[in-house]
């Protein structure tokens, strides 16, 4: 979890079931973003929980560092990518095989739940993909291997 | 992951052996199927946060081609068989004799399912190798085949782990092809066993985990 102001970029490689969160705020130039692995915080097993790797913590986080970076909570807006399905299983494929379809949902459900309007997002497919950020531009680079370069 | 300060010197050695005796099985299923000279370089244990395990494998963004199996039954885990694109080609060329095989446009669907039946074979080789070691029953899922950014696919490998702590215990075994020294470690094969079983193999092999 990492916060830039313009020029910086901020970036992320090798998105598969992860999705990738960018909160920011467009006129003050600041983003941050998120690399979510897993939907719940429920799932962990450790006892010293990593924030930045659930959806249901990461957000709140994120948002929290996002404005102490200068970004205005009413101003914030997000751009998503990632969660894929590498790979299609056969019937009985167990919910950790599904996980880039939850994270999707987990995250949908956090921004929504601090309304943050998710201004454009590529996500599912089954395609790995490496992301970067543009904070003056807001523009989200998303590169995949067989689709090549696009921006959201 | 709580596992880890508990892991002396045999222990790494014991999982440098599970590597050293399943892909040592697999080379050598390899190198009848080909009928050429497969090495084996010395197994590897890497413990490693996630990002680390990344750089570890040559940054996520690398474009491999991988047969990933999912392993359950007494001591869980993924799998993944992970070739340079280049090599992928140039087994599949030997195996369907179709010499114009390239990922580049539209591969082949046969070429795609030789890769996958490769992978099926050394998967199973590997696994049958750690079986009959272990006294442990590994039950793997049907393979799938992708070629992709490694780190994406690799993150299949990292989910359970994740749920328990940061860090990944990473079982490696290199292939090389002898005739082609230039690109010199072209294969890989990757355990990642699932944080429960680290304790149910060493136990297998009569060691405590303290």
């Amino acid at each position: 979890m990492k916060v830039v102001h313009a020029p910086n970029l901020i970036r992320t490689s090798g998105l598969g079931s992860c999705v990738g969160v960018v909160i920011f705020d467009q006129w003050k130039e600041v983003a941050g973003l998120a690399h979510v692995m897993l939907p719940d915080s429920s799932l962990s097993r450790s006892e010293t929980m990593n924030v930045a790797k659930y959806a249901d913590t990461a957000i709140e986080a994120l948002i929290e560092l996002v404005v102490q970076a200068g970004g205005r909570k009413g101003m914030l807006k997000a751009k998503m990518a990632g969660g894929a399905q590498m790979f299609s299983f056969p019937s009985k494929s167990t919910d950790m095989m599904r996980i880039g379809a939850r994270n999707v949902e987990a995250v949908r459900l956090q921004l929504n739940r601090f309304h943050i309007p998710i201004v454009a997002e590529d996500v599912g497919g089954n395609s790995g993909r490496t992301i970067e950020f543009n904070p003056k531009t807001a523009i989200l680079s998303i590169r995949t291997v067989n689709q090549g370069m696009k921006e959201i | 992951m709580e596992h880890i300060n508990k892991l002396s010197g045999t222990h790494i050695d014991i999982l440098k052996e599970i590597g050293n005796i399943g892909a040592g099985n697999a080379a050598t299923a390899l190198s009848k199927l080909l009928n050429k000279k497969i090495e084996m370089a010395v197994p590897y244990v890497q413990i490693a946060t996630f990002d680390e395990v990344m750089e570890l494998i040559g940054g996520a963004e690398q474009v491999v081609a991988c047969v990933y199996l999912r392993i359950e039954g007494d001591a869980p885990g993924n799998m993944f068989f992970v070739l340079s694109l280049a090599q992928a080609e140039r087994f599949i060329r030997q195996m369907t004799g179709d010499e114009t095989f390239t990922f580049d446009s539209h591969p082949s669907e046969l070429g795609q399912s030789a890769l996958q039946e490769l992978g099926n074979i050394l998967a199973g080789s590997y696994l049958s190798a750690l079986a009959d070691f272990t006294n442990l029953a590994f039950y793997p899922s049907v393979p799938m085949l992708t070629v992709d950014m490694i780190g994406a696919i690799l993150q299949y490998g990292l989910l359970e782990l994740s749920r328990v702590g940061d860090y990944a215990i990473l079982i490696d075994t290199a292939l090389y092809d002898e005739r082609r020294p230039e690109d010199s470690v072209n294969g890989h094969f990757f355990l990642l066993p699932d944080p429960d079983s680290f304790a149910s193999i060493f136990r297998a092999l009569g060691v405590d985990l303290l």
